[in-house]
């Protein structure tokens, strides 16, 4: 039995068979702190150690405490298991442990199963006291059926009953060993990782834990008959597995900051809970300010004094400092900027992934306001693109933003481990005399970049400002120094364009359709386009690191194809929506800048359901495109 | 001779700082602008001291006062309006070896910056803050400021400002983990050299008000304060500020007062802001308050070598 994406599904199998996958996608939900995603992220944590490749996306409901057995309360997780790398969450699953049918339902919503899914389902509701509940599970459990997917009803918390007093808070270690068991994990891998986890809580805890997970795994022994395994493929190079946003962080460390700046905002905040309790061993310090705008303000103020700073935001907090981030372009302050993108506009949908931060970070302030704009699109770049960030902010003497968003920030995978070596750091602070006769701005005139004045450096003083000013740093109202200035800015993105690389193309450098993205679509939008190609579908993709300067040779390479397309997660008209015309269609924001940049009819596809791209979608795109193509 | 030791050398310091080591451009306030005597009490006070002008910072947000790094000849950050606090408190944060003074006025630091006043406050890191009050907003052009005096006639209240001044003292006094604040006018160049020579020796943040008077658009405003300074409360004490007898004599109501007692300094704000006794001096001092960058220099000057093995005990926690 073969899904459309070509992953087997699962069906009904003799105990003791085990079937060999490629990739098995498991989900575990439940209500809101039920423990769904530490035992997901041990089960992705075991099979990373296992040589597997992972992919673990968390499900979170909007609410820390949302109603019990409520479709939109669906907490849990997503763990995507593969031979090979993992790159994105990836289509339907073919396994998942629901605690309570409601929030199998939140998930169905979300079009996360397919027939043929396994559900083991905790069955303690259909003997619950109230009759609505009783009638509630009885009726999903047929509904359930009727839509093809495999349940198993088991009685989970009866069954940790035997182990532990409050099945509440032991569930999940139960689940993980029947798991483990189900998944073809090994036992002692889960208790290594178990042993690991509640290290700090003592040996009672880890033991109690251990109980648990032997219990769950004797449990599926017994009462599932469903079997996989996902042999993993050798692998040469060190890992490291993280978050986006750990990654981040590692990252911020890895560039040598002495400082963070931040005030708490999802989903970017957990980059900064775990740069509090880590920096401190590369000698820096995180500032939790009073607000957004004074967190980017003590930032600027630490980096204008010579010392490496960044700030940490999303994209409501990315609004409230366009004004401090006009004045580092104006005055030339260097500061990176990660900005960890969530769905808008205003307050948005703050725990779900968007890309709608794109045009806000070129262009969000008032004036002419060039700087730096990179965007990461793997788990890795979010730990490299901090340190190229930090180094090209303080050669360009400028901000750079570097975009993330939540799929990466709450995606967990394995990557290769960087060898960091002391350059990667900032260099101590320069206090040796400065010439006085060189300026504060002595602009190049072919790259716009002028040395940096620290204070303490004798001979440099000057006053930085955000008026207008000329290269002394004096403040100027004449024609001619504001337009210097603004060239002397600009050059530099200019400067920096010359020393990028044209991007790779991925696929055929020519053909009938090229994809463009940039973010985190780029594991499911090169899975598409496998799957595509697979098929003799004659379709490239490519994908942007640099946003601004925008990466060179993108006319050529545009040119080589029929047809040219973005696919992004933020908004665009449809193009056959009423009332929609060429001219008045308003189009995703990559889209937008590319068509205006290279002048090619750039077409796009995007949607703001606040999901993640999966690559099913995209491969179902790519086919409308080539068949659209051919009329 | 002189028992002088056989390795003798002389040392005389290296650089010697006149008044206009500290210059900088010719100061473009308007004639009789209080500032300006503000500016003079802070070159002095550098030079006295004889602080290297590259060690030294001023930060200042937007307004006519906001200005006053221009006008110095020291290392300046003439920034946004409103956050010439945070950006004050960054500077500081990594660098506790520079000297930070802060300009702000009174539309900068209790109006758009209020926030960052408070939180400011709280951190009290080492720097002296100068209020500005000339209570108007002087570079937009006359509108009323949050210290306006009620029923000052402004482009924003043609008929008079509707509510009572906001009073930066009280406020400050509330204030969690305030440790200095203090009171003068620009119009007694002695006492408000003194003042701010005693906010500078203070560690914390030294919040210092200066009653400025504004020629152009509040002349009247303190007018009265000037001309009879039986309006105003001269502080005095071991502990206060010390000036010369023949300037104590301008101050009819002197009264003793010790700035440790932060009872004692609410009560005299609280009658100050009435307008009758305002007080000048030392309100309150706490040099024991703790200060933020004592926990942000954490980690100063830690080797490449130590950062590269913490970097690397960090990342082994991530190992596969």
């Amino acid at each position: 039995m073969t899904g459309d994406t070509g992953t087997p599904v699962a069906a009904p199998l003799e105990a003791g068979t085990a079937v060999r996958l490629g990739e098995l996608i498991v989900e575990i939900v439940s209500d809101s702190g039920e423990g769904a995603q530490k035992a997901g992220q041990a089960l992705g944590a075991i099979s990373a150690k296992m040589g597997n490749g992972v992919w673990t996306v968390e499900i979170i409901p909007a609410e820390i405490k949302p109603p019990a057995r409520s479709r939109a309360g669906a907490s849990g997780i997503r763990v995507r298991i593969g031979s090979g790398p993992m790159t994105n969450m990836g289509d339907e699953a073919g396994l998942v442990v629901a605690l309570n049918e409601q929030v199998l339902y939140g998930r169905i919503e979300q079009r996360a199963y397919r027939p043929g899914t396994v559900v083991l389902l905790e069955s303690k509701w259909k003997d619950d006291q109230q009759e609505l509940i009783r009638r509630q599970y009885t009726e999903a459990v047929a509904d359930f059926r009727a839509r093809g997917l495999v349940v198993r009803e088991l009685p989970l918390e009866e069954a940790c009953l035997g182990v532990t007093s409050d099945p509440r808070v032991g569930k999940n270690m139960f689940v993980l060993g029947m798991l483990c068991r189900v998944c073809g994990r090994a036992l002692e891998k889960a208790k290594e990782e178990v042993a690991f986890v509640f290290g700090r809580k003592g040996q009672d805890v880890i033991e109690r834990n251990h109980r648990l997970l032997e219990a769950g795994f004797h449990f599926a022994e017994e009462n599932v008959p469903e079997r996989f395994e996902v042999p993993p493929a050798p692998r040469t190079t060190d890992l490291i597995v993280t978050n986006g946003n750990q990654a981040v962080g590692l990252g911020v460390m890895a560039a040598g900051m002495e400082l963070v700046a931040m005030y708490p905002i999802t989903p970017a905040t957990s980059a900064s809970h775990y740069l509090s309790g880590a920096i401190q061993k590369v000698g820096g310090v995180v500032h939790q300010a009073e607000d957004e705008i004074a967190a980017i303000g003590f930032a600027i103020g630490a980096s204008y004094a010579g010392k490496t700073a960044c700030t940490i935001t999303s994209g409501p907090g990315l609004a409230l400092k366009t004004e401090f981030v006009g004045l580092a372009v104006m005055a030339e302050v260097p500061l990176v900027i990660v900005v960890v993108q969530r769905g808008g506009p205003s307050t948005g949908l703050p725990t779900k992934v968007e890309q709608g931060d794109l045009l806000a970070s070129l262009f969000g302030e008032p004036g002419d306001t060039p700087k730096i704009v990179m965007a990461a699109s793997t788990l890795e770049e979010c730990l490299l693109f901090p340190v190229t960030a930090r180094r090209l902010a303080e050669a360009f003497r400028t901000p750079v933003i570097v975009l993330t968003d939540a799929n990466l920030a709450t995606g967990v995978a394995p990557f290769p481990r960087p060898q960091v070596t002391p350059d990667w750091f900032a260099p101590p602070v320069d206090q040796s005399a400065w010439d006085p006769a060189v300026e504060p701005f002595a602009w190049d005139p072919t790259t716009g970049i002028s040395p940096r004045p620290i204070p303490g450096q004798r001979g440099g003083e000057y006053v930085l400002t955000g008026l207008a000013h000329t290269r002394r740093s004096k403040v100027a109202y004449d024609p001619d120094s504001n337009q210097r200035g603004c060239e002397a800015r600009s050059a530099k993105l200019r400067a920096l364009q010359s020393t990028l690389r044209p991007p790779e193309v991925y696929g055929d450098a020519s053909g009938e359709l090229l994809i463009v993205g940039w973010g985190s679509t780029r594991g499911a939008i090169e899975e598409a386009v496998d799957r595509a190609r697979a098929e003799g579908l004659s379709v490239s993709s490519l994908h942007l690191r640099f946003l601004s300067p925008l990466e060179p040779g993108l006319g050529e390479i545009f040119a080589r194809f029929a047809k040219v397309m973005t696919i992004e997660i933020n908004y665009s008209d449809e193009p056959d929506a009423p009332a929609v015309t060429d001219e008045n269609r308003r189009r995703a924001q990559l889209a937008t800048l590319l068509r205006a940049t290279t002048l090619v009819d750039i077409d796009c596809w995007s949607n703001v359901y606040g999901q993640p791209l999966q690559p099913r979608q995209i491969y179902a795109e790519i086919g409308r495109r080539l068949e659209r193509g051919g009329n | 001779m002189f028992g002088l030791k056989s390795d003798w050398s002389l040392e005389l310091p290296e650089r010697y700082f006149t008044l206009e080591d500290y210059e900088g451009g010719v100061a473009r306030w308007c004639p009789g602008c209080g500032d300006l005597a503000v500016l003079t009490a802070v070159q002095k006070i550098l030079r006295d001291e004889q602080q290297p002008p590259e060690k030294t910072v001023c930060v200042s947000g937007i307004g006519c006062s906001s200005r006053f790094p221009h006008y110095m000849h020291t290392y300046g950050f003439h920034g946004l309006h409103g956050r010439a606090l945070p950006v004050a408190c960054g500077v500081k944060s990594r660098r506790p070896d520079l000297d930070v003074w802060v300009a702000t006025g009174d539309g900068d630091c209790c109006s758009i910056g209020a926030g960052h006043w408070i939180h400011a406050t709280r951190y009290n890191m080492d720097m002296v803050v100068m209020l500005f009050d000339n209570a108007v907003y002087g570079l937009t052009k006359k509108q009323t400021s949050p210290t306006s005096p009620r029923g000052l006639k402004t482009n924003t209240h043609p008929m008079g400002s509707w509510l009572p001044p906001l009073d930066p003292l009280c406020a400050m006094l509330g204030f969690t983990n305030v440790s200095f604040v203090a009171q003068t006018v620009d119009w007694n160049p002695v006492h408000l050299h003194a003042t701010l020579r005693e906010a500078h020796k203070h560690r914390g943040m030294s919040f210092v008000r200066i009653l400025q008077r504004c020629p152009t658009y509040t002349a009247a405003v303190f007018e009265e304060l000037q001309r009879d300074p039986s309006r105003l409360l001269l502080l005095k004490g071991d502990d206060n500020v010390a000036v010369d007898p023949a300037v104590m004599k301008i101050f009819p109501n002197q009264a003793e007062h010790d700035p440790s007692d932060i009872g004692a300094a609410r009560a005299l704000a609280e009658t100050g802001s009435q307008g009758e006794k305002v007080p000048v001096g030392i309100l309150f001092r706490d040099a024991s308050r703790p200060c933020y960058e004592d926990f942000t220099m954490q980690g100063l000057g830690i080797s490449a070598e130590d950062k590269l093995a913490g970097l690397k005990r960090e990342l082994d926690k991530f190992a596969v």
